[in-house]
């Protein structure tokens, strides 16, 4: 057992920051770190992705043959963690980390041929139409419903939470194509564009005062049935393939070690007159580092077993939760860190292009909001009760 | 970076499975209990025959070379069977002491005798005015040619009932500030007294007064101006190792928990059959995996090649992120038993009293949190 990194490895994090070094502005640095969405504006992405395809480094989960780079699941945890630690922008999940894996398992050779590298472009942005109204935790009682006519399905319903919906010109979505006994049965997958005729998206605001999600509503929308992702009536074993890769698909640590990096930048500075002189606030600072070196710790055993070929077991929920409860252990501290600044709601976005200064100090403008949106952390991706209710059937056995 | 274990580090655990599967149930333990010891002889003298007490001690003085990582593996498997021997007295703590500061002649003659089995140590340092620092020690010791005397007293020392030497510190009254050394006082000296009881959870504890014990010149462990960053050392390791064990006794409190719910039956069905209980059970998994993924962590990072704050970090914070982890996990354990988890009907209630002496040696979970907060604030600063 070792944490240390072999020489072949330290080469490849040379060779990543070097990468990083020269292809991320400053600008898209700041912007980066001013934005308080899980995932960066288009614009922000658009360069940053488009020098990473250039290199090759856009999906690194990917198999080589799709366009991945090959890499060892360590190598892959190495290039999330300078980047995160770069402070370099979000690349949209949905695209790569989701409708990807999905398209790669049960696509055909058309959708894969056609879809997959445009996801690496960024030249297609995707939302997820799960939830609906009605059908949040218990997600498989969803209506949205898929009548075949000829070669179109007609697809008549409402989805709700989609994230970027607003910047996405393609929709991958669950909807119900026949009713069976078991919910479950009857679900299918569906490619959607979002420039269909009778798509209306009509934006939720939220606490923070961010445009992240919206609510979709179909009406007799006309879907190739060419857009059909497997079988008909088999969509929930696509929708559960990616909640998996969801949950478990990505490491979360280096993203919540450079936010707490940041939260701890705040305490040692000015801007919160030294919080961390305060030994309520260290100790604090101390209570989540140890649970993300915990976090972590668990991460790179799930990488190692990777590695080796083995079976990490049904570890995703317990990772979800943990970083989850981390992530907003961080911004619930930074609220505290800043104090009084707290108090001012900059009610204004994108915050890296304000048209004139802000009441308070940039660094903590995101602070506040941050610790809003990140409520819905333990609330996305199956709540932290439904990771519990799947802990206690898949791991314990109840 | 590879965080699976060695084939030989699973050989290892599967051995030491198999032993404590074997030779730790129920009426054993009660049997070691009541034993003047606190454990079986014919047990520690397997513990020589598989290897175990030479496991940390290097290869030059008839060790095995072990490192934190095997002593964790040990330490989590004994903890599941709650074993009572002198581990962490004789080997972790006056064995490695011995190793790292004594004099090539006091290894030769000492360390071989450990790693045989023939022969048992204690540690005896904490005192009453001290609650978790280490280097609050008045007990003195004057150079009286051609050796030394020794006076003071000496509280909370494991396993002296079966030691045949204690290994004390002390203050050395004549050098400048009075630095700190080690003394290897033989049991039956002359004005050594002690005082014993059980200890919560299994083992023994006692308190030993020296009056005014003649020792002879080479009764000092050898001859460093000022062992207390030795003795942090050690006790950092010592506290990774308790750590390990604590995961080990976590295990077999949630095991039996999450057996006791599946089978107890109320209101027509078992007790598992409720959320409330089964996301609790959830969380105990997770406090569990936690535990061990800080031990196991800070078993990587407290070896004798960290760099002395590192060391201390993991080991406060493994003190810290296992000892909240292990608090919950018992608490409901016995809450999730009913009633019966108070009772002494059942052995939770040892895993339980375990767990309060893990928490209450080498500094308390929130003295930890505290240390770590102030070596990462000043490790960070930059």
């Amino acid at each position: 057992m070792s944490l240390s990194l072999t020489p072949d490895e330290l080469r490849f994090r040379d060779e990543v920051r070097a990468f990083i070094g020269t292809h991320l502005p400053p600008g898209l640095r700041r912007a980066s770190s001013l934005t308080v969405s899980f995932f960066s504006d288009p614009d922000v992405v658009a360069p940053w992705q488009r020098a990473l395809h250039e290199r090759g480094w856009v999906a690194p989960g990917w198999p080589q043959e799709y366009g991945g780079p090959g890499w060892s699941a360590t190598q892959r945890w190495i290039f999330e963690s300078e980047c995160a630690r770069a402070g370099a922008p979000q690349l949209s999940p949905m695209g790569i980390k989701m409708v990807g894996p999905v398209l790669i398992r049960f696509g055909t050779p058309e959708q894969k041929k056609h879809y997959l590298p445009r996801i690496l472009s960024g030249e297609d942005r995707w939302c997820q139409g799960y939830s609906e109204p009605g059908s949040g935790s218990d997600l498989a009682s969803l209506k949205t419903r898929a009548v075949r006519r000829g070669d179109h399905y007609i697809v008549t319903g409402t989805k709700i939470w989609t994230t970027h919906a607003h910047f996405a010109n393609r929709m991958f979505a669950l909807v119900r194509t026949s009713d069976e006994p078991r919910q479950q049965d009857g679900i299918s997958f569906l490619l959607i564009d979002m420039a269909s005729p009778g798509i209306i998206i009509r934006p939720i605001m939220m606490i923070s005062g961010d445009h992240d999600v919206n609510q979709v509503f179909f009406d007799e929308v006309e879907v190739p049935v060419t857009n059909l992702v497997g079988e008909e009536g088999r969509g929930w074993t696509c929708g559960k393939y990616l909640l998996e890769f969801e949950r478990g698909g990505g490491v979360n640590s280096p993203k919540l070690r450079y936010a707490l990096g940041k939260v701890r930048g705040l305490a040692n500075s000015d801007l919160s007159c030294h919080a961390i002189s305060h030994p309520e606030i260290a100790t604090k600072l101390s209570e989540i580092e140890l649970d993300l070196q915990t976090l972590e710790f668990a991460e790179l055993k799930v990488l190692s077993a990777l590695q080796r070929g083995d079976n990490p077991g049904p570890v995703s929920s317990v990772l979800k939760l943990r970083a989850s409860e981390i992530h907003q252990a961080i911004s619930r501290v930074g609220v505290e860190i800043v104090g009084q600044h707290a108090l001012v709601e900059e009610t204004r976005r994108p915050l890296y292009a304000l048209s004139d200064e802000p009441l308070i100090p940039e660094e903590v403008l995101s602070v506040v909001p941050r610790h809003l949106n990140g409520r819905a952390n333990t609330i996305f991706g199956g709540s932290s009760e439904i990771q519990r209710d799947i802990i206690a059937k898949q791991v314990l056995g109840l | 970076m590879d965080l699976t274990p060695s084939e030989a580090q699973q050989m290892l655990r599967h051995s030491v499975e198999r032993f404590v599967a074997e030779h730790y149930d129920s009426t054993a333990r009660r049997h070691a209990m009541r034993d003047p010891n606190g454990f079986k002889r014919e047990n520690w003298r397997s513990f020589a025959d598989l290897g175990w007490l030479g496991l940390p001690f290097g290869e030059e003085i008839g060790g095995f070379g072990g490192g934190p990582v095997e002593v964790a593996i040990l330490m989590e498997e004994f903890g599941r069977g709650l074993a009572t021997e002198p581990y962490l007295s004789t080997v972790l703590l006056a064995g490695s002491l011995v190793a790292e500061c004594g004099t090539e002649q006091q290894k030769k003659s000492l360390v071989p005798a450990i790693i045989s089995g023939e022969l048992m140590l204690s540690f005896a340092h904490y005192e009453t005015d001290a609650r978790a620092g280490l280097s609050a020690v008045q007990t003195v010791v004057r150079s009286d040619d051609p050796g030394w005397t020794l006076h003071g007293r000496k509280i909370a020392v494991l396993d002296a009932t079966s030691a045949d030497i204690h290994l004390v510190s002390a203050r050395v009254s004549d050098a400048q500030g009075g630095s700190l050394a080690l003394f290897l006082v033989p049991k039956h000296a002359a004005g050594v007294r002690w005082r014993e009881a059980p200890r919560l959870g299994g083992g023994r504890v006692a308190e030993l007064t020296f009056e005014q014990v003649r020792l002879p010149p080479h009764a000092r462990l050898g001859t460093s101006a000022d062992v207390l960053p030795a003795i942090e050392a050690v006790v950092d390791r010592a506290i990774a190792a308790l750590g390990a064990e604590a995961c080990g006794l976590m295990r077999t409190m949630f095991e039996a928990t999450l057996e006791y719910t599946k089978v107890r039956k109320q209101f027509g069905r078992p007790l598992a059959a409720n959320q409330v209980i089964r996301h609790r059970l959830a969380d105990m998994y997770i406090q569990c995996e936690e535990a061990r993924a800080m031990a196991a962590r800070a078993a990587l990072l407290v070896g004798t090649d960290a760099n002395a704050t590192q060391r201390s970090l993991a080991a406060s914070g493994a003190k810290v992120k296992i000892g909240r982890c292990a608090r919950n996990l018992a608490e409901q354990a016995i809450q999730l038993h009913g009633a019966m988890g108070v009772t002494d009907e059942l052995d939770l209630g040892l895993y339980f009293k375990r767990l309060l002496v893990f928490e209450a040696l080498f500094g308390s979970v929130d003295f930890h949190l505290q240390r770590h907060a102030k070596l990462f604030s000043s490790s960070h600063s930059e």
